[in-house]
């Protein structure tokens, strides 16, 4: 391994890597360092004095609408919505390893539930919801649209997971007497553990930061991506950097805690089966 | 189904599987979810495109004016055209670039540690908010940005770039800003299932650098390339967040159009468009399923 000479493409196409992953990073890192920002600071550089007033101003209920409520709401959506999207997709993915009637389908459903524009699914859903009379609201209608964002992606991680897995395990638990239930919970689940933190991980990331299906779908009550998305357009300080940077943190705790545990996952089997 | 203990009953029952019954079981949550959040809904947006509306409601009656309206409308053509134009032009930045990041991870890299580690690496941003990601452009892009402050610094230009922000340039960028990884996730996937030994053996009968990325690697990655071209369009010709942000309230675009039509309460009009563009997108992803075969994918 590795004793072949490494050409010029390598090297040419790391530079490209290199550039490619600043161009991703860069703008972030710069309204990160922007949102330390000097009282009298303003949108760009240079940087007048350093301090966290931005962030004091953030949490003073200066905003345009309640920003502690939308956060709060927030959470509590992505938690929902990353239980609900670990249970369907499980679920589905289960009985996709199987032929059923409907499968092709289905299956076809769940690729249009990907392609077919935010926009038009979030509208689809308000009119629907107030024709038939029903308030739409972030626990209603907003969980329902993002579903059809984020199950696609539960579906295709479990296809992708169940591609590497070895069913012998499954049939020697049945051999040995175990039922459905008790081989689903005792030898499926424990091997599909990473899989499922990682289906965790994007319901949970994709609810929290959902704009445009959550646009016609969430009534009355703002979700955070609703007021960042009005802030844009009326706030003119470096307070909405200073939202970017915490928003922005949290999410990259979040990634980085389900990543740290699907390798622990890992590697504990790893260990385990030797 | 009924315990059977029997060896022979055993064994019929895992070579038949589950009932049909029990994969429904599985199944049917996630179907009434999109039953009722997906197909439904774009039936009724159907169903509204053809209803009557005055200036507070929506009338239950049979028009076809919605279409009428928009399809005799010069700026409808202009906007459609706009939004086209942006995702053919995001789609040739995105192939491109998302192709050589693709084959420098697959084929380039050589530890699997570390293709895991750069291809994590790139698609991290993709967890966090698009929004925050569009609007952290505007310190590098204003007038009086980093990337101005450099030019005039190094005596490249003399009068502040304007075109850098709330321009065509800006609203492409952030497209590809937000949605090359869409790009790469397939295309990468696809050349980890190209087999090695094909590739020695094209560099064994005498095929260089370019004769193996035309003659066997393209080829081979045509399904992934196809995939993310869908994506890729699909994600443009939807979007309004980034051309309402990078076109500071200037530039069109079907979202946009659609968008100014709900909130002056035009439903069926803002639905009537959602139909033709929705017809368009399903247009363009036909074509693109008739070269390829997503299915082969899984």
């Amino acid at each position: 391994m590795g004793s072949e000479r490494r050409g010029l493409s390598f090297y040419i196409l790391a530079v490209l890597f290199a550039v490619f992953v600043l161009f991703l990073y860069g703008p972030i890192a710069t309204i990160v360092v922007l949102s330390f920002q000097g009282p009298n600071g303003g949108l760009t550089f240079p940087m007048n004095g350093v301090s966290l007033h931005w962030f004091h101003a953030l949490f003073q209920q200066q905003m345009v609408g309640d920003f502690g409520g939308a956060v709060t709401r927030s959470l509590i959506l992505a938690l929902m919505v990353m239980v609900a999207n670990v249970v369907l997709a499980v679920a589905g993915g289960m009985a996709f390893r199987r032929r059923f009637r409907g499968a092709t389908l289905l299956f076809y459903l769940v690729i249009a539930s990907l392609i077919v524009p935010s926009l038009l699914v979030s509208l689809g859903i308000g009119l629907f919801f107030s024709q038939i009379g029903i308030d739409p609201a972030w626990y209603s209608s907003a969980f329902g649209a993002q579903l059809t964002w984020t199950l696609p992606f539960g579906l295709l991680i479990m296809f992708a997971v169940f591609n590497r897995f070895n069913k012998s395990w499954e049939e020697a638990a049945r051999d040995l007497g175990a039922g459905p239930w008790r081989s689903f919970f005792h030898v499926v689940l424990p091997i599909i553990l990473p899989g499922v933190v990682g289906i965790a991980l994007f319901g949970f990331s994709l609810s929290y930061d959902e704009f445009p299906r959550t646009m016609m779908t969430a009534g009355d009550s703002n979700t955070l991506p609703l007021e960042v998305f009005a802030m844009t357009a009326n706030v003119t300080t470096p307070v909405i950097y200073a939202l970017g940077t915490l928003t922005t943190a949290f999410s990259a705790i979040i990634i980085v805690g389900a990543l740290t545990t699907m390798a622990i996952l890992r590697k504990r089997r790893l260990a385990r089966a030797i | 189904m009924s315990v059977t203990t029997t060896s022979s009953g055993r064994l019929k029952r895992r070579t038949e599987g589950a009932s049909p019954l029990g994969s429904w079981l599985l199944a049917g949550p996630m179907t009434l979810v999109l039953a009722i959040f997906l197909v439904i809904p774009i039936l009724m947006l159907i169903v509204v495109s053809f209803l009557d509306y005055n200036s507070v409601q929506i009338l239950w009656s049979f028009v076809i004016q919605n279409y009428i309206d928009a399809l005799s409308s010069g700026t409808t053509y202009k906007t459609f055209a706009v939004t086209i134009e942006y995702a053919v032009i995001t789609w040739l930045i995105t192939v491109t670039v998302g192709f050589w990041i693709a084959y420098f991870l697959a084929f380039e890299v050589r530890s699997t540690t570390w293709q895991m580690a750069l291809f994590l690496l790139c698609s991290v941003p993709f967890l966090t908010s698009n929004i925050i990601r569009t609007i952290s452009w505007i310190p590098a892009l204003g007038r009086n940005g980093i990337v101005n402050t450099l030019l005039l610094h190094l005596h490249v230009i003399h009068q502040p770039l304007t075109f850098l922000l709330y321009s065509k340039f800006a609203i492409i960028l952030a497209f590809v800003h937000l949605d090359t990884l869409f790009m790469i996730t397939p295309i990468f996937n696809s050349m980890m299932r190209i087999d090695r030994t094909l590739i020695e053996a094209a560099r064994d009968n005498g095929a260089g650098f370019w004769r193996t990325i035309s003659n066997v690697i393209l080829p081979l990655s045509k399904s992934g390339i196809g995939i993310g071209t869908i994506f890729v369009i699909t994600l443009v010709m939807g979007d309004f967040v980034s051309v309402s942000i990078m076109g500071g309230g200037q530039s069109a675009s079907v979202g946009i159009m659609i968008q100014n039509e709900i909130s002056l309460l035009q439903y069926p009009a803002a639905a009537a468009n959602s139909v033709i563009l929705l017809a368009i997108v399903l247009i363009m992803v036909f074509l693109i399923l008739r070269v390829i075969d997503i299915r082969k994918e899984l």
